[in-house]
């Protein structure tokens, strides 16, 4: 059993929590992810590690509520224990030798480019970051972002927080204007990284996007999570969750994550009205 | 005086138009009365050829002279001094390839029902025991078990009834291997499995699961740092393998693996589970193994229409031979001597969202014959010219087989490994690595559950003539 130490929500559809897990903080690295279960009935659901600490023993997700197993995880408090966790899975980013970087972030995806940013900043890497919601009331990390990086660009759609645009739009300016980044690091929705990928190649801009497919075991072992890149089949799990955008088949991701939607929205669907009976 | 009947007692089946829109178990085992009858069929010859054909050399004729007896306990105990998972490998052994082909009596009739007197032997056993074994006192020599499939669970038992202190790190959130994640309820129950493991936790045996050993801690920190003096690795052979066709990634495609692990482990053929699967019209199941029937006959509980699509012919299936009979008694098309060449999907060139997009709607396929026996004796399987056809299907699975899972090789320092990834181990599982002991289909490829439990045994007297060794 793996205990909740800490809950904070972010913003009205994204939490935080810090969980007890001694073994996957001694091992984690900025880029893997863990698979966890709420209850013993759970479906298996895979999130980025957010942050981790060895010696406390402690990791950090920070999730975004999109559908049942989310939603029953954001209803469990301080002090309730999650009945597995295990990581830490995949491998870490390759931050090594990198002097300029941009990291692109959108919604929830900006919680798994944190951790990112802070490993390339405290090694000594400027770190330009671009940050993408919808409105003023998603917005998240962003006083962590900003001790995390040399620039911080935040956008919104609707222009309530930040300048209003896509992340692409900021990040073709910076290039425009001259910025010189050895690399694009992006996390986000599939659109959102496709568009970023596209940008870049224009530019010639190394480019790594990290993947969130449909998962269940993340050992290898039963290929739900693959996908197309370079034209040569991958499993997200344990090749990736990086990969190099410019390679990454994204419509035919885009397609996958849909597999199983209709069911998930209702899954979703009965949730909510399970937790609003409580409530009653 | 023998029953000279040269029929084998038929085994009690749940009726095939039932069972195949349930997950119940398909056989249901021998009454008392039934399995006299059958040990009685066993002339107990001399020679005993049919212990030559159990790869872990249980004392056949010995038990079976007990169940004649009506002695089922004591049958239990004589199996028990060679088999860790009798209630298991009564249900999911190749008999039909084992000891059963060496029976005397299948020279004119049926072999005895070895397999179905086992089971009803180790049914026996588990529904009369009341009460765990008491925990065995530990000497505080601790070995460290990697994987829960049978070659885990055998080694792990052998070991704390030595008086080991055993912990075994599972990755997945449960314990069993393919016994939980692989074969299906309705072949092999769920909870016989955990009665297994159970039994070991009372002995003392500790299990953490949702520990992936390459991931979560590495062998050498275990040995290192925590104190274990030998390792066993039983991680199986999960890889899945894909044919490498165009659309094998469109919606609808699945490995066996995951196909079975959202059905059997996840329980996602329940209306009340949050792991979702295709509830797909028409399936083809590529592949002719137990993992293909296994799929094809979950498809079917789903409410498919199902296809076997295998490229050699029905006498090369290498299935059991009773899968392959249940399976179409459950109403399973066998297509043979037929191979995939392409999947094909919906594209609506009018809508990109639209959210059917990127659907499987055919496989197309081709026609084989059968040529001259390749490397492995069996005659190879060759295209036939112009004989392309499509069959419509929403659903495509591929069982083509598996191999061994590289995280702990590419983790474990000179481990030596085969091109393949089988892990370089001798036949009592010792490995290029001091203290490392391997066995099962990590070692082997995907081969059978008593091979792995025979495995695990092996390693496990290695293990404990090692450590008596070292100690000295
Ligand atoms: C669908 C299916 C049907 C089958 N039917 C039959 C049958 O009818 N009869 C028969 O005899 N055989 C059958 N087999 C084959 C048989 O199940 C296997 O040969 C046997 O289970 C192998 O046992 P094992 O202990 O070596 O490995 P497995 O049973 O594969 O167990 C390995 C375990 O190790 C775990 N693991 C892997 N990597 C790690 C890691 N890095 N850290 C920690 N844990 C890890 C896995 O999660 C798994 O639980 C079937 C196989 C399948 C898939
Ligand atoms: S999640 Fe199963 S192989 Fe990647």
């Amino acid at each position: 059993m793996y205990k909740i130490l800490e809950k904070t929500p972010l913003n009205p559809t994204v939490t935080k929590m810090v969980i007890c897990a001694p073994r996957v903080a001694k091992k984690a690295q900025a880029g893997q992810f863990i698979i966890l279960r709420t209850d013993s009935e759970g479906e298996r659901i895979p999130l980025t590690i957010a942050d981790y600490d060895a010696e406390k023993g402690t990791v950090t997700i920070i999730f975004q509520i999109v559908g049942a197993t989310t939603e029953k995880l954001n209803h469990m408090c301080e002090g309730d224990c999650l009945s597995d966790f295990v990581g830490p899975l995949g491998r870490a980013t390759h931050t090594e030798g990198l002097k300029k970087v941009a990291v692109v972030g959108g919604g929830v995806g900006c919680a798994i480019a944190y951790p990112v940013a802070k490993k390339l900043h405290e090694m000594g890497a400027e770190v330009h970051v671009i940050a993408g919601f919808r409105n003023r009331e998603l917005v998240i990390l962003e006083d962590e972002f900003r001790r995390a990086s040399s620039k911080l660009v935040l956008m919104t759609d609707d222009g309530s927080a930040g300048k209003k645009g896509l992340v692409t739009e900021a990040l073709k300016e910076l290039i425009e204007s001259g910025e010189e980044y050895e690399q694009v690091i992006t996390i986000g929705p599939l659109p959102m990284m496709k568009f970023v990928a596209l940008l870049t190649k224009e530019y010639g801009i190394k480019t790594i996007a990290s993947m969130n497919p449909i998962m269940i075991d993340g050992t290898g072992m039963c290929g739900g999570c693959r996908l197309s890149v370079g034209g040569k089949t991958v499993f997200a799990c344990v090749d990736g969750p990086e990969f190099d955008a410019h390679q990454i088949d994204f419509d035919e991701a885009i397609e996958r994550s849909s597999m199983y939607a209709p069911f998930e929205r209702k899954a979703h669907e009965d949730a909510c009205n399970l937790f609003k009976k409580e409530v009653e | 005086m023998p029953n000279m009947s040269m029929k084998k007692n038929p085994m009690p089946t749940q009726d095939p138009v039932v069972r195949s829109a349930n997950f119940d178990e398909v056989a249901l085992g021998y009454t008392p009365e039934m399995a006299i009858d059958e040990a009685k069929r066993c002339l107990n010859c001399k020679h005993k050829p049919c212990i030559s054909g159990c790869p872990v050399k249980v004392h056949i004729p010995d038990f079976i002279a007990r169940v004649a007896e009506g002695d089922f306990e004591g049958a239990y105990q004589i199996i028990a001094l060679s088999s860790s998972l009798p209630a298991v490998c009564g249900r999911v052994c190749p008999q039909e390839r084992q000891c059963e082909s060496k029976c005397v009596r299948g020279v004119k009739g049926d072999s005895v029902a070895i397999g179905r007197l086992e089971r009803f032997v180790a049914d026996y056993h588990n529904a009369n025991t009341t009460k765990w074994p008491d925990k065995i006192e530990n000497n505080g020599h601790k070995v460290a078990v990697i994987g829960s499939g049978p070659a885990g669970l055998a080694c792990a038992s052998d070991l704390v009834k030595k008086g080991y202190d055993v912990t075994i790190f599972e990755a997945l959130h449960l314990a069993g291997g393919v016994l939980v994640y692989g074969i299906p309820e309705f072949r092999l129950p769920k909870s016989i499995v955990q009665m297994e493991i159970e039994g070991l936790k009372a002995l003392g045996v500790k299990i953490e699961t949702n520990t992936v050993v390459g991931k979560t801690v590495s062998v050498d920190e275990l040995m290192d740092d925590e104190g274990f003096e030998a390792v066993f690795i039983g991680t199986g052979a999960g890889l899945p393998k894909f044919m490498n066709i165009k659309g094998e990634n469109l919606k609808g495609v699945y490995s066996a693996n995951e196909f079975l692990t959202r059905i059997n482990l996840m329980k996602a053929y329940r209306n009340d589970s949050e792991t979702p699967i295709q509830r797909a019209k028409r399936v083809a199941v590529v592949g002719g193994g137990n993992v293909a029937m296994d799929a094809a006959r979950c498809a079917r509980r789903l409410g498919a229409e199902v296809y076997i699509v295998y490229r050699r012919g029905m006498d090369e299936l290498p299935a059991r031979k009773e899968e392959i009979e249940h399976a179409e008694e459950e109403g399973i098309v066998f297509k043979t001597l037929t191979n995939p060449i392409e999947i094909l999907g919906y594209h609506n060139p009018d809508n990109k969202r639209d959210p059917l997009n990127g659907t499987v709607t055919a496989m197309k396929c081709v026609e084989m014959e059968l040529g001259e026996p390749d490397a492995s004796g069996r005659r190879k399987p060759v295209e036939k010219p112009n004989s392309e056809f499509t069959l419509d299907v929403d659903c495509v699975i591929m069982a083509l087989g598996t191999s061994p899972n590289p995280l702990i090789k590419s983790t474990t320092p000179s481990l030596e490994t085969q091109a393949w990834g089988g892990i370089v181990a001798d036949e009592r599982g010792q490995t290029s690595r001091e203290g490392v002991f391997a066995g099962g289909d990590a070692v082997t490829g995907s081969a059978t559950v008593i091979l792995a439990m025979g495995a695990g045994k092996a390693s496990a007297s290695a293990i404990d003539e090692y450590i008596k060794s070292k100690n000295q």
